[in-house]
């Protein structure tokens, strides 16, 4: 217990876990969203974020950005990378849609099975990017990729300088652009989101395939159509949390959706899973809550804070801190 | 969603007609017959069936141990319908107990802890059902993946469980070597006598890895003994009567909470056993064996199988653990045809690839009723296959014969 270095960098603690929960609320909203719809736990959503930090770096690589690449043009560069890396996503996600979860919802198939597919489909999506450098053999290719394939299995880090400068001070914190860029982009992304899924048809839609999928079908809601935007929708914010995470730790691995997957689930299931507002929510919380234990405990225990706040939020709220509400008006 | 919109599909007379329609002493010699085949199975060292490059032995130890979790897995999965995705944290309390008390802390034997291991992942199981379980459905499982995460990260943490290397010097279990028995070598392609490569019975050493097995196939046979009691009696059709509606049973009088912490209390027993047999063979145990990954095998297993039926979640153990290892050829590729195995086999088998009984009649039911609603021509025929299965008069006797096929 070291409670006066956490009363005494109280705020950067907080500040920090904002960043990080912000990550989390990003990505959580794919799963939430996904489980809204339809009542299962995409596990596969992870290596849709992985396949996003990958899509950054490489996406860095192509258009020659280094360590040398400052101001306008790393900003260009970087803007550039959040958009291939939210196109890779958001089409991993639909073609996760439509090959590990159509045929089984086609055949009625029990949820847990659905579980099972997302499981075995989230080992191929993994495994496919920790084989890129085997298969490009297979293929005569690697000389071609090498700098894309080499050393598959290893971390791949961000080509640019991501050293971050301090803005203005907090209560004697220093808060980073990058700080800044990271949770604004988030809410703003979360907010675009959250409006979107209020006040446009295709939302209406989700929102009624939500509620209630049979009725919603026979008043003419395209059910397969609303599944696939969401899948997108899911996709696009994961590649887009890809690049911010990318800019916050700077590199990744084949099995670098995992933690942060499982710490996404965690704040969906925080906030109530099904429920947008809960998924911004509950991530912010958890990312607070995590980096203030590892202040308190020693960084060690920081999983053990994430699963701990989570277990005692639910025996109190076994429904999560906001409510199961997609189908609800106010989702 | 869309209403169960399956496949009509027919089925041919399968293993469990023919099976049911032997006499009974017909039916225990042939599962005695087969359990003296598995006992039997590493001294014969078939080819093809064992895997090059490794020792089958310890191959078949693993699926052992697999078939072992997969039984006590089904039933918290399978019969109480609880998804448990921290189902390694109690392999991991098992383990650990052994560890500790025979290494770490204390020189017990192995036998002597055994029972210690199984009284502290009960416990420990009470421990986790008693808050968790008036959570439902997937937030469950997220609570129960939290709890194996925590398992391990503590195992990890703390000096005194050993910490990130672990515990090492294990007790092996008592040996009473009594005689020995040659494996056959096939490497001329006829089976020959091997006088040199013999396993003594029941010498728990290091390097002969069939006594082990033996051990731990004595444990499934005992375990799938009393599932099978358990599962008749009244325990088992309220653990059903929860799966299938909680609110009802709740309503008919099942004390549904207690029913499901029984259920998580007798899974975590034979996880302790499991974990048990793990640390007494291996020797040393450390945090990295115990991921959620394992977890996540665990739930493959039972899911693959067939949840609710004891033949299929071994069956699944058998897939899960077994195929791996035949193909270490493809060592870096394994992994992958897993995952694809795991999607195909979701989508052509979502019911396992051995269905319990109740969910196959469920199933020609609604078949029967379909073909009822759809044509008049169909009634005829189909009406009558359905009977077969699913008249009420019939019923009772089906239930006692269920577990054999």
């Amino acid at each position: 217990m070291q409670l006066q270095y956490v009363l005494d960098n109280f705020t950067s603690l907080f500040i920090g876990g904002l960043v990080f929960g912000s990550l989390y609320a990003l990505v959580a909203l794919g799963y939430t969203m996904v489980y809204g719809v339809l009542q299962l736990i995409n596990f596969a959503h992870s290596e849709v974020f992985m396949f996003g930090t990958f899509a950054t770096v490489w996406a860095l690589y192509l258009i020659g950005a280094d360590a040398e690449t400052t101001g306008l043009a790393l900003v260009g560069s970087l803007a550039f990378a959040m958009v291939v890396a939210m196109i890779t996503s958001g089409g991993v996600a639909l073609l996760l849609e439509r090959v590990a979860y159509r045929p089984l919802l086609k055949r009625g198939a029990p949820r847990l099975v659905a579980l099972i597919s997302a499981i075995g489909a989230s080992f191929v999506l993994a495994e496919i990017m920790g084989l890129r450098g085997p298969i490009m053999a297979a293929l005569g290719l690697d000389d071609e990729f090498d700098r894309y394939v080499a050393r598959s299995r290893e971390n791949v880090g961000m080509p640019v300088d991501r050293t971050p400068t301090v803005q203005f001070e907090i209560l004697g914190h220093g808060v980073t652009n990058r700080d800044i860029i990271i949770v604004a982009s988030a809410v703003v992304m979360m907010v675009l989101v959250d409006q979107f899924v209020r006040r446009t048809r295709i939302g209406r839609g989700i929102r009624a395939v939500a509620q209630d999928p049979e009725t919603s079908s026979l008043m003419g809601v395209n059910s397969t159509r609303v599944i696939q935007v969401t899948f997108l929708i899911g996709g696009l914010l994961a590649g887009a949390a890809a690049t911010l995470y990318m800019l916050q730790v700077g590199i990744t691995r084949y099995n670098a959706g995992f933690l942060l997957g499982v710490k996404a689930f965690t704040a969906a299931v925080l906030g109530g899973i099904g429920n947008l507002r809960g998924a911004l929510f509950g991530g912010l919380v958890l990312g607070v809550a995590e980096n203030l234990g590892a202040g308190l405990f020693g960084s060690e225990w920081r999983e053990v804070v994430a699963f701990a706040v989570l277990v005692l939020v639910l025996l109190f709220r076994p429904t999560g801190l906001l409510g199961e509400s997609l189908g609800k008006a106010r989702a | 969603m869309s209403t169960n919109a399956v496949r009509p599909r027919r089925r041919r007379i399968g293993l469990r007609e023919r099976m049911r329609a032997m006499p009974r002493w017909g039916q225990i010699l042939l599962l005695v017959a087969l359990a003296l085949f598995c006992y039997l199975l590493p001294l014969l060292n078939p080819p093809f069936i064992s895997p090059p490059g490794t020792d089958f032995s310890g191959v078949l130890f693993t699926v052992a141990v697999y078939a072992l979790i997969a039984l006590g897995l089904n039933i918290v999965v399978g019969y109480a319908g609880l998804l448990d995705l921290g189902y390694v944290g109690f392999y991991a309390i098992g383990a650990y107990t052994v560890g500790i008390l025979t290494s770490e802390h204390a020189t017990w034997t192995w036998l002597a802890s055994l029972p210690a291991a199984i009284i502290i992942t009960m416990v420990s199981g009470v421990l986790l059902g008693w808050p968790t379980l008036r959570v439902r459905g997937d937030y469950l499982a997220i609570v129960t993946l939290g709890f194996g995460e925590i398992v391990r990260l503590n195992l990890i943490n703390q000096e005194w469980l050993g910490g990130a290397p672990g515990i090492s010097g294990i007790a092996r279990p008592p040996s009473i070597p009594l005689f020995e028995l040659p494996h056959l070598d096939w490497s001329t392609g006829v089976p020959l006598v091997d006088l040199d490569n013999t396993s003594t019975f029941l010498v728990f050493g290091v390097l002969d890895i069939t006594p082990y097995y033996w051990l731990a196939l004595t444990f499934v046979i005992l375990i799938m003994l009393a599932d099978r009691r358990v599962k008749n009696s009244r325990v088992g059709r309220a653990w059903e009567a929860t799966r299938e509606d909680e609110d009802a049973a709740e309503l008919m009088g099942v004390p549904t909470f207690r029913f499901k912490l029984l259920a998580f209390a007798l899974g975590a027993f034979v996880g302790g056993i499991a974990g048990a047999l793990f640390a007494g063979r291996q020797g040393f145990i450390n945090p990295e064996t115990f991921t959620l990954l394992l977890s996540i095998l665990f739930i493959s297993a039972v899911v693959v199988g067939g949840q609710g039926n004891r033949w299929g979640v071994l069956l699944g153990a058998i897939v899960v653990a077994y195929l791996p290892e035949r193909f270490r050829g493809f060592e870096q590729w394994r992994v992958l045809v897993f995952g694809i195995a795991l999607v195909v086999l979701a989508t052509y088998r979502p019911q396992g690839l051995l269905p319990p009984r109740r969910t196959v009649r469920a199933q020609k039911m609604e078949e029967a009723i379909e073909a009822l609603e759809t044509s008049d021509a169909a009634v005829a025929g189909d009406g009558a296959d359905a009977s077969d299965g699913t008249d009420a008069g019939v019923a009772p006797r089906e239930e006692k014969g269920e577990d054999r096929g």
